[in-house]
């Protein structure tokens, strides 16, 4: 089976509207999201709602530190994000607040496990930086696979049985084969917010059957996305950093 | 992790489980089969047990990422990977016959059969770059041939891929790879530099043109290290006969540091099948090793020759160094569109300085005329041309090591420059359209031809004046750069 899985979504409706599309095209047969759906960008009610579709026909989602700051105000957030968290609750709905609200920290799907932050303590939403921070993960998790993102830049560790580290910075469309013998931690660039200096928008797909990951990169319209977050007030830097992709 | 259960008559994952025909220290091969497939195929399979060392284990993972992403003659194809939750292998095609490691009771070869296979490596070798890996492996025992002759690069477990996880990043403390051959910058941890196939291919060379292995068998790392500032001895030290083109050639695959060797295999490969054009240097001259000063100078002032900063990459080597051909018109009246062909060729080489340099030009055989090397006033046609070309050249400034002119002789110039380009693996071709309309329409356009055939980036250059004369349906395709 095909699995396509988003992170970082962050409103940006062009974004994930052009992720799934070219997920569909790739033949993904079920969709996951990990999370931060909302945060940032100026289309939360579309996101959310798309996510809550994904996840009525059978898709997975996760808890995201932006997701749960919509309903517990105490995560600590720098000016932009407070602000646009602020814009953000005004303009949910009960229900997707909720929603959001009862998502899971982390869910497991055979031997794979999708967080958002990373499997040592989700709750404590700490980037997964290093392969000390990677080894920490996967060390806390029997899992095979860990899928998450929020740190809005692709990579893929590994940990071999003899727990020796390997990081590597994964090239767009070249599937990689994750190996059995040994853990594997891939980590999802953002669909919404891209921070590795390519303003394209981001999502991996995992065969199952093959164990080959895919890390893609889909071009949208960034500049709609950038004029939706000015309009509506939000804080200039947020629709800036869209074109420059950090 | 389960014990090998591998026996005759077992099938795994289709493939059903012949004789085991070969039991090395790392791996077994055993002959497979499976109804689809019908050529002969190996399942190989790795030596796993209590106490070994982990090292096999990875570097049999590294070649079952490796094998199946790549293609083309100078590989084994690959038909399947099993992975070590169940039983780890890898089913590829067998090559019939041995390795060079066979013939190692022959060495010295003599030194054109020795040019001529190590030509043959290097085209491998440069396949194999273009596809994104570096083998860090190269030596006898890692090397085949087709009975088509092109030779085939296996053994993949030191390898690494540009576009996959190196999974041996942080399993060695130690340099890893086999001790003659392995390059002084992997000494330092550098995994990244395709020049280091070179300084090993360079090795292979040595050993096979003198008998002796440049930098003896030593395995210790004290003994390894020296090759950070200790040369070799030149091979005419070893063997006064030994021709200077081909020590011009050995010395400088073996160059401490990267950046002074050749910068891509096929630049190597390149001088090895035009040897008469290779530009010698004192490196052809030296018969002796460097004196001890310059190699104390080497030795405690590593800091000052750390290999470069900036991480190489195998494909930016390749897209910075390529071979570019430049097919020039030596006739009369040909002066001007010459001297855009030029233009060109300066603006393309100016931004590559590892880029060379070879100038074609195409002798034309009559079909039934009895071609005489003479011309007319009974001066020697190629010659002629030799010179006209290195003439045409000489506003370019180039090093003469970036720079070789080639005379053809054929009846087809399209097919001519065509071949050219394909045995010497040129990257870029610039040809000129000409004017002279009542020629091409006589002989049809060579340029159209070439840019329409050629196996790689074709520019056709053409002068305003040329433009206007042409007859626009006969030349169409020609004013595009075709990629």
């Amino acid at each position: 089976m095909l699995l396509a899985i988003f992170t970082d979504i962050h409103a940006n409706r062009q974004a994930f509207a052009a992720c799934l599309e070219a997920a569909r095209a790739r033949g993904a047969e079920r969709l996951i999201c990990l999370g931060d759906i909302v945060g940032y960008g100026a289309d939360p009610e579309w996101s959310v709602d798309t996510v809550m579709e994904i996840v009525a026909e059978g898709g997975l989602a996760v808890r995201g530190n932006h997701d749960n700051a919509v309903s517990t105000a105490s995560e600590s957030m720098n000016a932009e994000a407070q602000a646009a968290m602020e814009w953000t609750r005004g303009r949910l709905s009960a229900e997707q607040r909720r929603f959001l609200a009862e998502l899971p920290m982390s869910v497991g799907d055979e031997d794979r496990l999708f967080v958002h932050s990373e499997a040592s303590s989700p709750q404590r939403w700490r980037y997964i930086q290093s392969s000390a921070d990677a080894a920490r993960s996967m060390i806390a998790t029997e899992a095979q696979v860990t899928f998450c993102g929020h740190i809005h830049r692709p990579a893929l560790y590994s940990m071999s049985a003899t727990a020796k580290m390997t990081s590597f910075t994964p090239t767009a469309n070249m599937p990689i084969q994750l190996l059995r013998g040994r853990q594997w931690l891939a980590v999802v660039g953002s669909v919404g917010q891209p921070r590795d200096g390519d303003p394209a928008a981001s999502f991996v797909t995992f065969d199952t059957r093959t164990r080959e990951l895919t890390y893609c990169r889909v071009p949208y319209d960034v500049d709609a996305a950038a004029r939706r977050i000015r309009d509506n007030g939000l804080p200039p830097w947020l629709a800036q950093r869209l074109s420059m992709g950090r | 992790m389960a014990r090998s259960k591998l026996q005759p008559g077992v099938v795994i994952d289709g493939f059903t489980v012949g004789d085991c025909v070969h039991s090395g220290g790392m791996a077994t091969l055993w002959s497979v089969t499976r109804p689809d497939i019908d050529r002969p195929i190996l399942m190989k399979v790795p030596r796993v047990s209590e106490g070994e060392d982990p090292a096999a284990i990875v570097s049999f993972e590294m070649e079952q990422m490796i094998l199946p992403k790549l293609s083309g003659p100078h590989v084994p194809a690959c038909f399947g990977t099993g992975d070590f939750a169940t039983q780890a292998y890898v089913v590829i095609e067998l090559i019939p016959g041995e390795t060079l490691y066979k013939r190692l009771p022959e060495l010295p070869l003599p030194y054109e059969e020795a040019r001529v296979l190590v030509a043959k490596i290097a085209t491998a070798l440069a396949d194999l770059h273009r596809q994104h890996v570096i083998h860090h492996d190269i030596k006898p025992s890692s090397i085949m041939f087709r009975a088509t002759g092109e030779a085939v690069l296996i053994d993949y477990g030191l390898s690494c891929h540009k576009h996959l996880p190196d999974l041996l990043q942080e399993e060695f403390r130690l340099p890893y790879g086999t001790a003659p051959y392995m390059a002084p910058e992997r000494m330092m941890g550098t995994r990244s530099d395709p020049r280091s196939d070179i300084f090993s291919l360079g090795v292979l060379l040595y050993f096979f043109t003198t008998g002796v292995r440049p930098f003896g068998e030593t395995e210790t790392l004290r003994g390894m290290r020296r090759r950070l500032w200790r040369d070799p001895y030149p091979p005419r030290q070893l063997k006064p006969d030994y021709p200077p083109w081909l020590q011009e050639i050995v010395l400088r695959c073996l160059e401490i540091e990267p950046v002074w060797r050749y910068p891509t295999a096929a630049q190597l490969a390149f001088d090895l099948g035009n040897p008469d054009q290779v530009k010698l240097t004192a490196r052809a001259e030296k018969l002796k090793r460097d004196p001890i000063t310059t190699v104390w100078r080497r030795r405690f002032n590593r800091g000052l020759v750390q290999p470069e900063t900036k991480p190489s990459d195998v494909a930016v080597q390749i897209a910075t160094s390529p071979i570019v051909a430049v097919a020039i018109d030596t006739s009369e009246g040909g002066e001007e569109l010459n001297g855009a062909l030029r233009v060109t060729a300066q603006r393309i080489l100016a931004t590559l300085p590892a880029a060379r340099l070879a100038c074609v030009n195409v002798l034309k055989l009559g079909r039934l005329t009895i071609d005489r090397t003479l011309d007319e006033a009974g001066n020697n046609k190629h010659i002629d041309r030799m010179v006209a070309l290195k003439h045409w050249a000489t506003p370019l400034k180039l090093d003469a090591s970036r720079l070789t002119v080639h005379v053809l002789e054929a009846v087809d110039p399209a097919a001519a420059i065509i071949e050219f380009a394909e045995v010497n693996q040129v990257d870029h071709i610039i040809i000129g359209a000409r004017r002279d309309s009542v020629l091409r329409s006589l002989l049809g356009s060579v340029s159209a031809k070439v840019a329409a055939e050629a196996g790689c980036t074709v520019t056709v250059v053409r002068t305003r004046a040329a433009a206007r004369e042409i007859d626009d349906e006969e030349d169409e395709v020609a004013a595009k750069v075709v990629g």
